[in-house]
């Protein structure tokens, strides 16, 4: 059956379009792109801002195109005189209540506020008034609010609410005084906020940043006494390049490798090679688990926004938690131990760093079960976006960089390592170094289709030696707090969960690049493409399996033993425990009175 | 003594809420109704009340302290014993209520939307309370007070903290 169109006017021109659309969805496939700002396709439609108004013949006022439905015969006009002037105004009005601080300015060259102020044709501010004035919370290790950059768009309390069901944010108070803040006006720090930084990504301005660590890394850098080394997340290298111009999609693993010795790092060492060791620890304690030495399913513990969303909401269930700590973490207690010893070299005097695509990392750094004889395993963590604002801020040419390899003896990894970045990645490699040490036999068909892809909650099976194992992926926290209400209602339903906080796995992480002005925060096809782009170095490894890292092969040789065992335990393996911030609701829990 | 009223008013909240989730499966539709028997109950909401409305309807609590802050008849903080409420609308300003409103504030030494130290008074300001006949007017718990002046309201004061001694007394 042929599909029910009907017909719009567009500026005078007529336009068939489905009916069961908004004008700016209709206008969008046109080719007209509707100016916008609280505006953003995975969330609910606010109507806050009156960016995207249009004119409508027959209507006496201007339609908000984003919440507007298209009907047959409507005679839309998106640019002429009167609606560029009306847009123009409400712009002016939002930039009279706002900082003109852009040259100082975190996000000055990428601000969506900026954009629009330049693309109305805004030249000068007509008026002078009393403007908001709010501190800024500062409590959190992670993410900075700033309530005088905010500009009340409310997409941060959207994505806190719909996509991470976190509800950390919410705007209180009313009128000129409203401030999107957390409940009781409370700090960030004592929250139920998890640092995972999706307000961050999604804000148009710079009211929400992370914490940046940028100037006390260059003054680390520049310390003779120290050893600096710095630790990759596989998703920063899939990401990088954005900041620097390059397409979604384009890998720049040596390329960072180089950048980041020019900076001054002694030693560079990737993150893939911990994601590796993970799963040797993370595969062995599964099959333990399976074979009745703890709770099954096994949930996942690489996501530090996961974890803390675990703990706050989901207490009766932490021991279902793999005890292993992330691959960050465990890189940070290789380097506060073995390494030294390797190298001859006091653990104090090693400055250990994480370039990760994620701001709850900068959370999980400071968590004192973490910590290695006293020491912090990684000292400090700075997201995709400050490590290639230094990258630019010391004159490194990335662009034209000539890759370099990572160090020895911690920067080999396998491709099972490099897919740990996006969602699905940690389960596949999991499965393919679990197989094998239950089975004795190589796992062939590697590639697990089933687990990849943006579906918000993904399935699959797996039969090793005639047992069956059911496993399941979640990426964002909403997503992940709908499987595990899934897991509690039905506790024999899977053996193994994967969950990854932020939507699309680390590629979607707190701490990427901007979306660049083409393109929109958060992006499905950005998303998918930086996920393409570690399946291809994946695929572009000899070694694809955990195990058959040698170097890792040499660490429990020379060091660990082997996995699980004493030293391991002490060192990689951590535990978690309830939480319970201000302004909580434990999830389906009735508290005990 | 204290502890056994809160707890007769939580109990008192705690029925109410349970009524509410009887008859819907959208709690967070009711919630208005709820903060205003919470602050019926205990006269202002805590955030222990908050919490506890948190908890029983699952609503997270970063919403409630948005519809909480959102509305004005909803106090954050203890009210005191009795509520002063000064007219600044038109008729009574142009009568004086700015001057009332100053010495107002002196002899109780607080603001618009405080509570005195001693607990006894709360101050508020209202947009016309349909009495500009008698301006300039406050409105002292449910009862209408006009035609005032500097001394007139400082002796209507004094008149509410007598009987209160009396009471205390007696």
């Amino acid at each position: 059956m042929e599909k029910k169109t009907i017909t719009i006017y567009i500026n005078d021109k007529p336009y068939r379009v489905e009916p069961e659309q908004t004008v700016m969805q209709a206008a969008d496939k046109l080719g007209f792109h509707i100016p916008r700002l609280c505006y953003h396709p995975k969330l609910s439609i606010e109507g806050a801002c009156r960016v995207c108004i249009v004119q409508v013949e027959g209507l006496k006022n201007y339609a908000a195109s984003c919440s507007y439905p298209v009907s047959d015969g409507m005679k839309i006009h998106t640019n002429t005189q009167e609606i560029r002037r009306a847009r123009r105004d409400i712009v002016e009005l939002i930039l009279d209540n706002h900082p003109l601080d852009c040259h100082t300015c975190d996000r000055d060259g990428n601000c969506e506020l900026q954009r629009l102020a330049y693309s109305m044709g805004i030249k000068k501010r007509h008026f002078e008034g009393e403007k908001k004035s709010y501190d800024k919370d500062l409590s959190s290790p992670s993410v900075v609010r700033d309530p005088d950059k905010c500009i009340l768009c409310g997409r941060c309390v959207r994505i806190c609410s719909e996509i991470q069901k976190v509800n950390a944010l919410r705007q209180a108070y009313r009128g000129f005084k409203t401030v999107v803040m957390p409940a009781y006006n409370m700090p960030f720090s004592e929250s139920v906020c998890t640092t995972c930084g999706q307000c961050i990504n999604v804000c148009p301005t710079a009211s929400f940043i992370e914490k940046n660590y940028t100037q006390e890394l260059f003054e680390k850098l520049s310390d003779k006494s120290l050893i600096k080394v710095a630790q990759v997340a596989p998703s920063v290298r899939a990401a990088i390049g954005e900041a620097f111009g390059i397409p979604p999609g384009t890998a720049k693993e040596k390329e960072t490798a180089a950048a980041l010795k020019r900076l001054g790092f002694d030693y560079v060492f990737d993150t893939q090679f911990s994601a590796d060791l993970t799963i040797m620890e993370e595969a062995s304690e599964f099959l333990d688990r399976l074979q009745g030495k703890g709770r099954l399913p096994m949930i996942t513990s690489c996501s530090s926004a996961w974890m803390k969303c675990m703990e706050q909401f989901y207490p009766d269930l932490i021991e279902n938690i793999s005890t292993c700590k992330s691959p960050m973490s465990m890189m940070g207690a290789v380097l506060k131990t073995h390494f030294p010893e390797k190298i001859k070299a006091a653990p104090e005097k090693i400055f250990s760093v994480a370039v990760m695509c994620c701001t709850a990392k900068k959370y999980e750094a400071q968590r004192p079960e973490l910590k290695i004889n006293g020491l912090n395993g990684v000292d400090l963590v700075v997201t995709t976006r400050e490590a290639a604002w230094m990258i630019k801020s010391a004159g490194i040419d990335f662009l034209n960089i000539k890759g370099e390899e990572f160090d020895h003896p911690l920067g080999l990894s396998s491709g099972a390592g490099a897919i740990f970045g996006t969602t699905g990645g940690v389960m596949e490699a999991a499965i393919r170094t679990a197989y094998e040490l239950y089975t004795g036999e190589t796992l062939l068909d590697i590639e697990v289709n089933e687990l990849r892809g943006l579906k918000g909650i993904k399935e699959g099976k797996i039969v090793m030696d005639g047992k069956e194992i059911r496993v399941a992926v979640a990426h964002g926290l909403g997503n992940a707090c709908d499987l595990l209400d899934i897991a509690r209602k039905e506790p024999g339903k899977y053996h193994f969960i994967e969950v990854m906080g932020c939507p699309g796995g680390c590629v979607g992480g707190g701490g990427q690049p901007y979306a660049d002005a083409n393109s929109i925060p958060l992006d499905e096809e950005c998303l998918k493409l930086r996920a393409k782009a570690l399946y291809d170095l994946d695929r572009n490894r000899t070694i694809r399996r955990s195990h058959e890292n040698p170097d890792v092969q040499r660490l429990y040789k020379e060091f660990l033993g082997r996995p699980l065992s004493e030293l391991s335990h002490k060192i990689l393996h951590t535990h978690y425990k309830k939480k319970e911030p201000k302004g909580i609701i434990p999830r389906g829990l009735v508290r005990a009175r | 003594m204290q502890t056994s009223l809160e707890n007769d008013r939580m109990a008192k909240l705690k029925k109410y809420m349970a009524d509410v989730l009887e008859k819907t499966d959208r709690p967070e539709s009711y919630l208005i109704a709820v903060l205003h028997r919470a602050q019926n109950l205990f006269g202002y909401l805590s955030r222990d009340v908050m919490d506890e409305i948190a908890l029983t309807m699952n609503i997270p609590t970063s919403h409630i302290w948005g519809v909480a802050t959102f509305y004005h008849y909803f106090k954050l903080k203890p009210q005191g014993k009795h509520s002063i409420a000064i007219c600044l609308g038109t008729a009574c300003y142009v009568k004086g209520a700015g001057d009332i409103l100053r010495t107002i504030k002196k002899e109780l030494k607080i603001g618009i939307g405080e509570t005195t130290e001693d607990g006894f008074f709360s101050l508020h300001e209202a947009r016309c309370l349909g009495a500009c006949g008698l301006a300039p007017v406050v409105m002292i718990d449910d009862k209408i007070y006009g035609e005032l002046t500097n001394q007139k309201i400082i002796e209507i004061i004094n008149n509410y903290r007598k009987r209160d001694r009396k009471s205390k007394e007696g």
